[in-house]
């Protein structure tokens, strides 16, 4: 295991789309926080005392999680369906023909990084937008702040997980993101604003996670908490990954 | 070693490999023939667990193939499809097939010596042509320095000089001891380089012989002569009971006719010869004869080419 | 007819193809050979059209391929399989060139039919083998009915069958007294196929001969020679006998006689006086591919070098061999040319020995006498998808005599010095 552990480590970093996708989420979602929360600076300042409390600085600094996402995405498709699209797949269950322990060893190291990048990109966001604020701006010892910071890792690092999970079941990188980028550019968004569609469509995967990121709670009736919505990312996450073990265990390469 | 046991694999309707039983045998280089659509490819995905057998088993050295451990240093495979990311180095491409499989990374560099692409390690593989592809391809085979070998269509792409070293190599590596199991369309290539051959049709077991035994069996032999004594010596031939069969020119041949005793004939009644070769006729006369009923389509003459029935899945 | 007079191609400072002449006939199968990277490819475009020439010029039929009125009808062309949009079916793909020409669309049928395309006809051509393109792009050669065709490589991908047909297909083609031109590196498929030989190395001609005066001229003949297996001193007898008449006798591993120097007849008469009797006496002719290794040997890129199996000796392997050595195993040095007299032994391995000349000296009649690979060879860019590192792969292939053989002495000189050389050049 530790050896397919480090083959998968020198396959991820010996890709350019690697760098590529990780460091334009980081970019992104970080440069968008600092434009959005640049923006609100000035008009908090114009809101009425009741807008006043339901502002919430954290999460306005996390605005460009919306577009770094779809960076995560695309990280996450890549580094399963490339396996297929390139034909290495072949070279690679030759190599390793426990096909559990390839998957496995696939997805931690991806989900490593995937953490690791995460984690960076929501604390350089936060920072950034709280020094965009200016006096409006919320602390990292501030009640629930750390839990969403944290959290909003914790969300990049999962959104790329159910992208590989899905991307192991469909194998096409075109498929894939054909699927799974419209999904949380907008279907999830559209569902989840739409009233009608409303209580199906807080329980997809990046609305139930990205409540996590959120530390004044919106006058809402969701019914879960924070961590409660992030498990019910999590769910989402394990059953795509069962359901790309499956078909990786039961199919030919 | 690679033993096959009731080997079969259906997609749906139609029977891809069918009962395959047969042995590849180390220390020889053993060649796999088979028309297209013969099931070729399907039985070597097979072989690596690449495709799982609807019934029936492949042994490596005795074990299946997801029971080796560090299979590359097992069994080394030559795929004829391309099998790596074109956007990875042919380094970084051999460094994780090996870290995989706790090779030592001074082999990388040394497999890519061997195969003539240290120079261009480094470099993205898709800016690689089809010969530099299949020399990625061979020193990912010989990364784990294995005792089988598994090489599909190896000499596709390379120009002369790679045409005879893969030949030289595959040659050496069966002196070696080593199980050397090649697939190929090229009979003339097969014909200078397989010991033992394995033909199939069809997906079924054609023929398991050796390669001179093949041609025996499959292909006309005779003896051909030449001399200046041309009238005499038909007669003796015809008083020994030997049939001519040809004569053209000075020639004479003689069919399933053995030189030796040709040659003890004129030299009793001394007779002057300038040629007496024995002859046999190609692999690849062999093989088409072989095959002349399995092959789902065929040529009625010289100008229409054989349909393509059978291959569908093959473009993928 | 194609006629090429004084054809250049540069890229920058790279010469691809340099000062070639030569005729390619029309009522016979011409092959082109040459290793990667010597250029063939480079030609073919420029005689398509699709490259301009430095300098000189090529021509059919007397004009260049772009002043041909409707070319397609009179020059059929496979260059690469891969030209195909690959959602189009095929017979789409037929139908667009047809049109183009104003070729009527019952010949794409036709072809169809000839390539033996005719069931997959409507299939989009992305999901083809490679033996399926190639089919359809011969299909588009044929399509015009030509007089000139051009075939690059075209039995890539094909099975036995489809080997048989191309060849047959090709000779048919000649026999019509069409002009036939085909480029391909195997050499075992091209003796059978081609009867003149057109052979280019580093962009320059190398041979324009018939296949039989190529082999001859590259290679040395020779006669093989069996006494009865009863009577081993029948072999002795000869073996003396012949060598006494000039020849120069070697034993073979079947116990047979390899005799280069002498005439059939004068073996047969020879063995009649000493009192032999002969099991066989068959004339041998070297393969094309030996000669053609012999001619183009130091024109190649991309050489393989012995595996040397010390990076597993790390951890030790449980089971796996000792590293033998591998003889023959592309060193330069092998295909040594026949020593003076000798005729030489075809696949010698490159060891000191009486069966060939020592490896240290690859000493290729053509080659020039300072390292040829010190200087930047020219090297086309279009031809190959990497032609790049290729200079650098010679030198890699120049430095291994000195580090792999330590024990070839004489060797150190010439090698060691190439060394020294390129690395400066870094």
């Amino acid at each position: 295991m530790r050896n397919v552990v480090r083959s998968e480590w020198t396959k991820i970093r010996s890709v350019a789309s690697t760098v590529w996708t990780l460091s334009l989420a980081l970019v992104v979602t970080a440069a968008l926080g600092m434009l959005v929360s640049g923006l609100l600076r000035h008009d908090v300042g114009r809101l009425g005392p009741h807008q006043r409390l339901a502002f919430d600085p954290t999460f306005a600094a996390f605005a460009g999680m919306n577009i770094g996402q779809l960076a995560m995405v695309v990280f996450g498709v890549l580094v399963v369906s490339n396996e297929y699209s390139t034909g290495m797949i072949r070279a690679s269950l030759a190599a390793v023909p426990q096909r559990g322990t390839f998957f496995l060893a696939k997805i931690a190291v991806a989900t490593g990084l995937a953490l690791a990048v995460g984690m960076a990109t929501s604390f350089a966001a936060f920072f950034l937008g709280q020094a965009m604020l200016g006096p409006h701006r919320a602390s990292i010892g501030d009640p629930g702040v750390l839990r969403a910071v944290v959290g909003g890792g914790l969300y990049m690092t999962l959104i790329a997980v159910f992208s590989m999970g899905v991307a192991a079941m469909l194998r096409s990188p075109l498929l894939s993101l054909g699927i799974l980028m419209p999904f949380f550019f907008l279907i999830s968004h559209v569902l989840g604003n739409v009233d009608a569609t409303k209580r199906v469509g807080r329980f997809l995967p990046d609305q139930a996670g990205s409540r996590i990121m959120q530390v004044v709670a919106p006058a809402d009736d969701t019914p879960y908490g924070p961590w409660a919505g992030l498990g019910i990312m999590v769910l989402w996450v394990a059953a795509a990954l069962a359901g790309g073990y499956a078909v990786l265990k039961r199919r030919d390469a | 070693m690679i033993e096959l046991a009731g080997l079969t694999k259906r997609y749906g309707e139609k029977v891809a490999v069918d009962r395959l039983t047969f042995t590849v045998r180390p220390g020889v280089v053993t060649g796999f023939l088979g028309p297209n659509g013969a099931g070729k490819s399907t039985t070597m995905r097979m072989m690596l667990g690449l495709d799982r057998p609807t019934a029936g088993e492949v042994r490596i050295d005795g074990r299946p193939y997801d029971r080796l451990k560090d299979p590359l240093t097992s069994i080394g495979a030559l795929l004829e499809a391309k099998a790596w990311h074109g956007g990875r180095s042919a380094f970084h491409h051999l460094l994780c097939l090996a870290q995989s499989n706790g090779i030592p990374r001074g082999r990388v560099h040394e497999v890519l010596e061997t195969v003539g692409l240290a120079a261009v390690a480094r470099k993205k593989t898709k800016t690689f042509s089809l010969g530099m592809g299949r020399r990625l391809g061979i020193a990912a085979a010989l990364l784990g320095d294995p005792r089988v070998l598994l090489f599909d269509e190896p000499v596709n792409g390379l120009d002369p000089e790679g045409i005879h070293w893969i030949r030289t190599l595959m040659k050496s590596l069966a002196a070696q001891g080593r199980t050397v199991f090649v697939s190929s369309h090229l009979m003339n290539e097969m014909a200078v380089t397989a010991d033992h051959l394995i033909v199939i049709g069809r997906g079924r077991l054609l023929a398991d012989t050796s390669m001179a035994e093949f041609i025996r069996r499959n292909a006309r032999s005779y003896v051909r002569i030449r001399t200046p004594e041309r009238e005499r010596l038909l007669d003796v031939l015809h008083e020994a009971g030997v049939t001519v069969v040809e004569t053209l020119g000075g020639d004479v041949e003689v069919a399933d006719g053995k030189a030796e005793r040709i040659g003890e004939l004129a030299a009793q009644h001394r007779i002057v010869l300038h040629e007496l070769s024995p002859r046999q006729a190609s692999l690849e006369e062999a093989f088409m004869r072989l095959t002349a009923q399995t092959v789902e389509y065929h040529a009625q003459d010289e100008t229409p080419a054989p349909r393509w029935g059978a291959d569908r899945r093959k473009g993928n | 007819m194609i006629e090429a007079v004084g054809l250049t191609k540069r890229y920058g400072d790279k010469t691809a193809v340099h000062n070639l002449s030569f005729q390619v006939r029309p009522g016979m199968v011409t092959g082109f050979l040459g290793p990667n990277g010597s250029g063939k490819s480079t030609t073919m475009r420029m005689i398509l059209g699709l490259d301009n020439p430095t300098s000189g010029r090529v021509t059919i039929a007397g004009r260049p391929y772009r002043e041909l009125p409707n070319a397609p009808r009179l020059v059929g062309a496979l260059l690469d399989a891969k030209a195909v949009h690959g959602g189009r079916s095929a017979r789409n793909h037929l139908l667009c060139l047809a049109q183009m020409s104003g070729i009527p669309a019952r010949r794409v049928d036709e072809v169809l039919g000839v390539v033996g395309l005719q069931d997959v006809a409507k299939r989009r051509s992305k999901g083809f083998s490679l033996g399926m393109g190639q089919r359809l792009g011969i299909a588009a050669a044929l399509l015009g009915d030509p007089q000139v065709l051009l075939f690059d490589e075209p039995v890539n991908g094909l099975d036995p069958e489809g080997i048989l047909w191309v060849r047959n297909l090709m000779r048919a083609l000649a026999a019509e007294g069409r002009t036939v031109f085909v480029s391909s590196h195997l050499m075992s498929e091209m003796a059978l196929t081609a009867d003149h030989l057109i052979v280019i190395g580093r962009g320059q001609l190398l041979a324009d001969m018939s296949v039989k005066d190529f082999i001859s001229a590259n290679s040395a003949d020779f006669a093989r020679v069996r006494t009865p297996d009863t009577e081993p001193q029948q072999r002795e007898k000869l073996t003396s006998a012949l060598t006494e008449a000039g020849a120069h006798v070697l034993p073979e591993p079947d116990g047979a006689l390899r005799v280069t120097g002498l005439p059939l007849p004068r073996i047969s008469d020879i063995a009649h006086e000493a009192g032999v009797r002969l099991w066989e006496l068959s004339p041998h002719q070297a393969s094309l591919e030996e000669a053609y290794m012999r001619m183009t040997q130091g024109v190649v890129d991309y050489r393989s070098t012995v595996d040397q199996r010390e990076g597993l000796m790390a951890p030790p392997q449980p089971g796996a061999q000792p590293p033998l050595p591998v003889p023959g195993q592309g060193q330069p040095g092998w295909y040594p040319p026949p020593p003076p007299g000798a005729g030489g032994a075809p696949y010698a391995p490159p060891q000191p020995g009486p069966y060939g000349t020592p490896p240290a000296h690859p000493a290729h009649p053509a080659a020039p006498p300072v390292n040829p690979y010190a200087q930047p060879a020219p090297r086309p860019t279009a031809d190959q998808g990497a032609a790049e590192p290729g200079a650098a792969q010679d030198r890699t292939a120049q430095e291994r005599p000195a580090q792999d053989r330590p024990a070839a002495a004489p060797a150190a000189a010439q090698p060691s010095a190439a060394r020294t050389d390129t690395e400066d050049a870094r």
